[in-house]
């Protein structure tokens, strides 16, 4: 993965340095369309929501004047790097899915489009938390919501009946059932905390009610060591110190064992945690639940969002309102949300689409009002405005974190050096912060 | 080369030679004698039984991994051929020519021309990928298979090795004695001196295949349809699926697996023609 995140860093410095030297290039031909040409607009999408194919497929049939080609593309930190390298070479997707995270730095280099008078019809589907993302707090409109991935805590319900755990409320009574499963069984760990997924921990800090970024006026604030998040990483950090919380990062074929073999009692995630259990630990099924994340302060009812996506409109698309139609209809078209439902397995964002999921995931089969628990925590999480180089806060994160943790020292510290390095990358790039 | 020990005379020191060829086996067969093992564990097995213990899974494995997106592995496959041997066999074609003739005919500039190369090979191909994707971007060839096979046709390396090779391999006095033959320079490059460079020519053919065959970087940038992808870059598709979709770990294992197949059995092929040097004896020197 180092040599991926070097590559990474390799594309988009290159990507800035077109940008300075280069950026004269008038709209290319290259990126399909031409409206005016009287035959059918052909688009290009770029994305890797699984059987994007045949969902579009279904567009297609009906659209025979719109006919969208679905490029299936690696996800996450690369896929932005490549879009924004595309888009500064001329020749990007016409629509590519964006992160939420990503999007301000695709807009901060004009790579897509505002798009908010095809897209003015959307606005009623989506919840404000949501749409906000996609606006930046702007008047603009850059993407059209996608999904979404409101957190909550799963838990092994049968191994907390085991080891005689109540299902933590608050993060204290989780402190003190890490240590009480540390007593119980040597082997087995309540938790652990990853220093590899920045997203993860943005999502806990989303919760503890922290504004990495906000925008005054012309200014671009950073309060990435805010004091939400300090409490959140030295919670954290005193849990890894004491030796109570496994530092195992998510994803990682040795996390994958721990949950297979029982010895990790929950997992803080999003939504779409079911997909990732099912295919990671098959052997737990039937045995996992879910309930809300645990409050900082008991009574209180808060979450926050780990991932979610949305399609944005790349600015040279030569036929943008074509793209921005079939964005809609991708994802508030009730046909189109069940296919993405059914087929792409995603937690779609649009409050119609939300309503469409009742049948638990078989992997929760144990748990038939899954979809309404999780619509319930949903309507508690809260987010935050994200700045326009979460790729250098986020690689931040994982250099901090995965120091401080193999030092076992200060995470507070971490966040200090994430908070530095976002602001002289800003800085270096020619953002304007407010002191 | 061609180095054949007296026979019967054994040398004292074999030992460690031995030894230290035998810890390089072990050392580069290790992790693929884990790919094997690993491509037969099924999803359940993958990360729960001991490292080295053979799964059930292989059959199912290989049956999902056909049946991703109807088969787009084959397609990965065919691309990754495709770019692989064709741009192999382009670059040992210019290799051999270009190191040919800076090896055998004096000109001006010769000098410049090697030295030039010789920095060529110190620029790893990973630093210039994002040039070459700016330039082809203004030919309006990015996304296209000439975007990929293009960059990979001049490999300084090549040249350097033909070079070498050709020096030590073809001597003048050779290539003198057909001229007063009357053999015209194609002729003699043709006939002469081709053959002789055969076992050179297999070696940059093998390099640059193997080279081609795992690049990553070139392909994922240049490249935007999932079409033309080669096969690191689709089976990269499949590890980095997103956040909130799982890695699917045992068809990249598998996908992996078959990958290798067709590098082992183009080395088990091609190392007869690596024959240390037919002109052995075509000059006195």
């Amino acid at each position: 993965m180092r040599v991926y995140q070097l590559a990474t860093a390799a594309i988009l410095v290159a990507a800035l340095g077109a940008a300075c030297s280069g950026g004269s290039g008038e709209p290319s031909a290259t990126s399909g369309g031409g409206a005016a040409s009287g035959g059918p607009v052909t688009l290009t999408y770029w994305t890797w929501v699984p059987n994007m194919d045949k969902i579009v497929s279904v567009w297609n049939q009906a659209h025979p004047d719109i006919q969208v080609t679905v490029s299936k593309q690696a996800g996450g930190d690369d896929a932005a790097a490549k879009f924004l390298t595309a888009a500064r070479a001329g020749n990007p997707p016409d629509l590519v899915q964006a992160e939420y995270q990503m999007l301000p730095s695709f807009v901060a280099a004009g790579a897509v489009a505002d798009i908010k008078a095809e897209t003015a019809k959307a606005r009623g589907e989506f919840g404000e938390g949501v749409w906000g993302l996609v606006t930046l707090g702007t008047e603009a409109v850059y993407a059209v919501p996608q999904d979404s991935g409101p957190m909550m805590l799963y838990y092994r319900r049968d191994l907390f009946d085991k080891y005689g755990i109540e299902v933590p409320k608050t993060w204290d009574e989780y402190a003190e059932a890490a240590r009480a499963v540390r007593r119980k069984d040597p082997k087995v760990f309540l938790g652990t905390f990853s220093s590899k997924d920045p997203g993860w921990f943005a999502g806990l800090a989303q919760q503890a009610g922290a504004q990495w970024w906000s925008i005054d006026g012309d200014a671009w604030k950073v309060a990435v060591d805010d004091e939400a998040t300090r409490k959140v990483a030295s919670y954290w950090g005193g849990l890894v110190k004491e030796g109570v919380i496994d530092d195992t990062p998510y994803f990682t074929p040795e996390w994958n064992k721990a949950l297979n073999d029982g010895r990790l009692l929950t997992w803080p995630s999003a939504v779409w945690g079911p997909g990732v259990l099912s295919s990671n630990a098959p052997k737990a099924k039937g045995k996992w639940a879910v309930a809300p994340l645990p409050q900082w302060n008991a009574g209180e009812n808060h979450s926050g969002f780990w991932g979610g996506s949305s399609t944005a409109v790349a600015a040279k698309s030569a036929a943008r309102a074509a793209a921005a139609t079939f964005a809609t209809w991708l994802n508030t078209d009730p046909q189109a949300l069940g296919l993405l439902i059914e087929e792409g397995a995603v937690y779609p964002a649009s409050t119609k689409g939300a309503a469409l999921m009742t049948e638990a995931p078989g992997y929760f089969s144990n748990q038939p009002d899954f979809w309404k628990q999780a619509a319930a925590i949903g309507a508690t999480a809260r987010g935050f405005t994200f700045g326009p180089d979460v790729n250098v806060t986020y690689n931040a994160y994982r250099d901090a974190f995965d120091k401080a943790v193999a030092d076992r020292s200060d995470f507070t510290a971490a966040v200090r050096t994430m908070q530095d390095t976002t602001v002289a990358d800003m800085r270096k790039t020619g953002f304007t912060l407010a002191q | 080369m061609a180095t054949t020990a007296p026979a019967g005379t054994r040398r004292p020191a074999g030992i460690v030679p031995t030894g230290v060829l035998v810890l390089g086996a072990v050392y580069t067969l290790f992790p693929v004698s884990w790919v094997v093992v690993a491509a037969t564990k099924s999803k359940a097995e993958l990360f729960s039984t001991p490292t080295f213990a053979p799964g059930t899974g292989l059959l199912s494995n290989l049956a999902d991994l056909f049946a991703y997106r109807d088969g787009v592995f084959w397609l990965w496959l065919l691309n990754t051929v495709l770019y692989a041997g064709g741009g192999a066999v382009l670059a040992t074609a210019v290799a051999t020519v270009s190191g040919y003739a800076l090896a055998t005919y004096a000109f001006r500039g010769r000098g410049l021309i090697f030295n030039l190369l010789v920095g060529g090979i110190l620029v790893p191909p990973v630093v210039l990928a994002i040039p070459q994707y700016l330039l082809f971007s203004e030919a309006s060839l990015a996304g296209t298979y000439w975007s990929v096979l293009l960059p990979q046709i001049l490999s300084p390396y090549s040249v350097y090795l033909a070079r070498i090779y050709a020096r030590a391999a073809i001597p003048a006095s050779l290539l003198e004695a057909g001229r007063l033959d009357g053999a015209g320079e194609w002729r003699l490059f043709h006939r002469v001196s081709l053959p002789m460079l055969t076992p050179a020519m297999v070696t940059i053919f093998l390099f640059q295949f193997v080279a081609i065959w795992n690049n990553f970087l070139l392909p994922f940038i240049m490249l935007g349809d999932d079409y033309r992808f080669p096969l690191t870059v689709g089976l990269y598709t499949l590890l980095a699926a997103g956040a909130n979709q799982p890695s699917l770990y045992n068809l990249i294992i598998t996908g992996t697996l078959l990958s290798l197949v067709p590098l082992v059995a183009l080395f088990l092929t091609m190392q007869r023609h690596w024959r240390a040097d037919l002109s052995g004896g075509a000059v006195k020197s």
